[in-house]
Formats: C-alpha cells, structure tokens, sequence
C-alpha cells in the first residue's frame, strides 16, 4: 500500500535571491512498508519528521532524495498526483480548517464530486460514508452546529466518500475534548476493523497506540523503534529517552516493577495489569486469612 | 438566535490559586474567560474584580486586561513582531510604559518563560512549536499581571512540550504568587497539577472542588463528556478485580504508592510495627 524507500527531505531556507541560507534534514532515509489493512501508529516528538512523513505519502510534499510509493505509484510521477491523493486521504489536527459546506452532506459530497463521480452515486457516497462514521442523522445540519469530534467525524466521511484505500490522519484528536477524542478513534478503529481501510495515525496521546497493529516512532527524521505496541511499550526507558509518554497501564506497571515486583514487560491495558497483579493479593490474601484465624486461637 | 452560552454563572476566584477549567466543547468556556478580563461584557450579571465591577461607569479595563492576562488557545499564531524582544515588548509599550521599562520587563518575562537568549533577537518564525509557545506566554508575562488565564496552553505540543509548559507555569504560580486559571482538555495534566477544578456545562459550573472531589464524580462527567483521570480507570478496575486498593489517585505515581501499600506481604510487616 505504502512504500518508502530511502525517503529524504530536506527543508530549504532561501534569501530573497534565492541563495540557499541553511538546509534542515527533516527525514534522513526513512524506510517504511505499510501494507493493505494495517493500522500503523506513528509516534515521535514534535520536530522528529512524522508530519513531514505524512505530507510525502499524500504527495504534499515531494522527496529531497528516495522514493515514495502509493499503491504502485510514484509520487513524483505528476499525471498520477489525483489518484494518488484519492487513494491515500488525509485528516489534520483543526477542524474547522478543514469543512467548507454550509451543510454536512454537502461537505462530504465535495470530494466524489472533484473527482467527476455521477450525482446518484455521490449521494450513495455520501450516506455510507457518513454511516460508517456514524454522523449519519447529522446530514442535514450546519457543521457549525457540531461539536469538535463530530466536525472531525464529517472531515473523516469526506476522505471516506473518495473510497480511499488508505488514511493518513495527522494529530486528529489534538484539538478535541475527551469524548471527541473517542468518538474519532472508534471511528478510526471501524473504519479499519469493517471497511479494512489502512490507517496512519500520528498521535501524541498514548492510549490510542494500544490498539494499532504496529507502531513506528521517530526521531530525528528516522525510524528510532518499530514493532507492536507490547515491543514497542516494553521499552520504558527508551521511549522516555525520546521524550515520549507511555500508556498509564504501562507505566505503572514499570514503577512497581522498579519497586520489586515480577511483572511481565509491555502491559498495555488495565485488564492485563490486573491479570498480573491478581496472584500478589490473592495467594497471600488467603494466607493472612488463615494467619488472622490462627492469631486468636494462639491467645487461646 | 440568543441561546446563552454562559448563563447564571457564579464563582469566586480567591488570589493565589491555581485553578484548572474543564468542560466540553461549546460548555462555554472560552465565553467565561473572555468574560474574566473584560473583552466580553455580560448580558447581564457582575464581574467583580478585587470587588469592583469591571463594567462599571469609570473602570478602567485597559488596566483590567493588564491586570487579568489571556493567553489564548494557539498563542503563537499571534506573534508578530519582526524579533522576539520586541515581540514580548508589545504589551508593554500599549500599557505606555517607557522605552527602558518595556525592554526591563521583556526581558524579565523571557526569564521566566526560560527561553533561551540565543532567541531574544531571531524572528518568531524561527523557533520551534515550543519556544514559540513560550515567546507568547512571555508577551502576557510582560504586562505583569495579577491573575493569568491560559486556554489550552499545551494544546498541539508534544509530552515534553507540555511537561515543560506545565513545569513553568506551576513555577511561576509558585514564585510570583500570581493566580492561575488554565482551560484544558487533558484530564490528566489538571489532576496531576491544579489544586481547584471548575466543571463548566451548559454554560454553568456544574462542579467546583478538589481534584479528588472533583474526579470522584466520574458518571457525572462522562454525561458532560469528560472523563477521569486514565490511572482513575486502572485503579477502579483492579478493585472490580477483587484487589483491595483505593481508587482516588490522581498520578501514576500515588496509585504505585497504593497498590505497594496493599502488598499482603506490606500489610503483614506493617502490622508487625
């Protein structure tokens, strides 16, 4: 679905003469194969080039040096540029930057309707598209009406209704307030899980990796760890070297470990957590049963 | 089309306090804090600061937004001075302060906000999401006010951007004395540093208290569209799991404290004692 190879950027500031003033490597030989149905999460901190890999693999931007592929197509070939932006969708942080109809399936319907599809089958577009991210009742409204998670909802419908086959989504729960962001990344994980969508998200908030097949994180415009989140997660120290959270589950986990206790590496969620901590306080918990039995009948 | 986005809203802000502001989208959040420092004026109601109303005939809410700084959501968007000094200098100069003091007081806010002297004299654009972030901070921090009200000051940055502005911000609460109000999303970071939370909702506080009191309440404020605290979650569900531990902490750390706490082996050594 996605292929970089040796993907370089570098990212140029000129004079007003045009003489180059400096140059900032932003990705320095990034490798990358993400195939048909995955749900890659990209992490890293700000400035580590995970944008920069975003804009290359939606032809915004074009390789200082390497390839990038879509789907067997080159990015730099320009009579391919159209498809290649149908096929690979993108999602940005702000909302509000990204609607332009005065209704919801107005807005939606812009994309197929760029791309010369009839109207019946615009419409039809539009339905499933806003179905599947489940703002189906809300095609009739003003997005102005709508809170942030549901204008992030409409802008995903809109990259839905180009049938994309993969979407790259670049910080897209930033900007939104706690329900917002479940709402987006249960839409994410459907659109993934259901309509087999190959999704890109770059996140800064760690318990929407959890769920993703693999993660890739960055630094320094190059690919610093990459595995599933469990690899990926056991490696405390090393994420915290870059600058990066880990989940809460994890991360407390990795303190009681430092504080004694034989917990496996990569716990993700609160129902692991509790899984390896259970035999602690079950196994003694009968003993000091017992011992607080046998206490009085000493007395005695 | 007069649906009031804030209305019958009563709170008292005390002087010293650093309070975290919380509440979904369109609660009315936004509405209150621009309300705070008189760049909203009500429909009706009072705002009373240091117990005068701020709309009242003669006050002077020049020296209110001086006194009551806002750093809006976005803050380095309004950065637009051709170097960074005369940027924070801004604020200084509009309160008509000489040309010395405006350069005293800059350089002192960009103290504070710890940016790197190397930046002073480089043009807004050149510096990363965090610094700039914190050139903008600095332009509020010039004015030298009483009371700082953020909106979203950590929104878009990375976890050590954010730690970092928190770390500042918590600094300067402590040093300068001055009162905090910081609108956020995150309920992690409010639980983790504010010592007051407000709850908006339908343009109402809906809940006013400690973190703990405030977090304890967590049906209520997933029916707002908010949530607890993540470790709030892990530690509910240990206890579901038949693990005896309490479940009102608020960091990663206080819940390690409490599942150690409730080793059996730590409770037996204990009783010992």
């Amino acid at each position: 679905m996605i292929l970089t190879k040796g993907l370089i950027h570098n990212y140029t500031k000129k004079d007003d003469e045009g003489n180059t003033l400096s140059v900032i490597r932003a990705l320095d030989g990034v490798d990358i194969e993400v195939k048909a149905g995955e749900f890659v999460a990209i992490l890293g901190h700000n400035g580590s080039g995970k944008s920069t890999l975003a804009k290359h693999i939606n032809a915004l931007l074009y390789p200082s040096g390497g390839e990038v592929w879509v789907d067997g197509m080159n990015t730099e070939d320009a009579e391919k540029l159209w498809e290649i932006r149908q096929r690979a969708g993108m999602i940005f942080q702000n909302p509000d930057n990204q609607i332009i109809g005065q209704i919801v399936e107005e807005d939606v319907g812009f994309g197929p309707e760029n791309l010369g599809v009839p109207t019946q089958e615009i419409r039809e577009r539009v339905d499933e598209s806003l179905k599947a991210v489940g703002m189906l009742e809300y095609r009739e409204k003003s997005p102005n009406r709508l809170s942030g998670g549901q204008k992030q909802r409409v802008s995903i419908a809109g990259v839905i209704a180009m049938h994309p086959g993969c979407i790259i989504m670049d910080e897209p729960t930033a900007m939104l307030d706690p329900s917002g962001r479940k709402e987006v990344i249960r839409a994410a994980r459907a659109l993934n899980d259901v309509e087999r969508i190959t999704i890109l998200l770059i996140t800064h908030y760690m318990e929407e990796v959890i769920y993703a097949s693999r993660v890739i994180v960055m630094d320094g415009g190059r690919i610093a760890m990459q595995g599933t989140p469990r690899e990926v997660f056991s490696h405390v120290e090393k994420l915290k070297a870059l600058h990066l959270d880990v989940p809460a589950a994890t991360e407390l986990a990795y303190i009681l470990k430092k504080n004694g206790l034989a917990l496996p590496d990569g716990i993700l969620t609160k129902e692991e957590l509790a899984a390896a901590l259970k035999p602690y306080f079950s196994a003694s918990g009968q003993e000091s049963e017992q011992g607080e039995h046998v206490n009085p009948g000493r007395e005695c | 089309m007069a649906s009031p986005a804030v209305h019958g809203l009563s709170a008292e802000l005390a002087d010293g306090q650093f309070i975290g502001l919380i509440g979904h989208t369109g609660s009315g959040k936004s509405t209150f804090v621009q309300l705070l420092n008189g760049l909203l004026r009500p429909s009706s109601g009072r705002i009373l600061y240091n117990s005068e109303d701020v709309w009242g005939q003669k006050y002077d809410r020049k020296k209110l937004r001086a006194e009551v700084g806002l750093v809006f959501q976005y803050p380095e968007h309004q950065l637009f001075e051709a170097d960074v000094l005369t940027d924070v200098c801004f604020g200084p100069r509009n309160m008509g302060l000489s040309a010395e003091e405006q350069k005293e007081r800059a350089l002192a806010a960009l103290r504070q906000v710890k940016l790197d002297e190397s930046c002073y004299a480089m043009s807004p654009f050149e510096l990363s999401g965090g610094q700039k972030r914190r050139a903008a901070i600095a332009g509020v921090l010039a004015m030298q006010p009483k009371v700082l009200i953020l909106d979203e000051p950590t929104a878009g940055l990375d976890p050590r951007g954010r730690d970092e502005i928190y770390d500042l911000i918590s600094g300067m609460h402590r040093e300068l004395g001055i009162t905090i109000l910081l609108v956020s999303h995150s309920m992690d970071d409010v639980a983790k540093y504010m010592d007051r939370i407000l709850v908006m909702n339908g343009g109402v506080i809906a809940c006013d208290g400690t973190p703990k009191e405030v977090f304890s309440r967590v049906r209520e404020l997933e029916e707002m569209g908010l949530a607890a605290p993540q470790i709030s979650y892990i530690m509910r569900h240990l206890q579901e799991q038949g693990i005896p531990v309490r479940t009102d902490a608020l960091t990663v750390e206080e819940a390690a404290r409490e599942i150690l706490r409730r080793l059996p082996g730590k409770r037996d050594t204990a009783a010992e004692r």
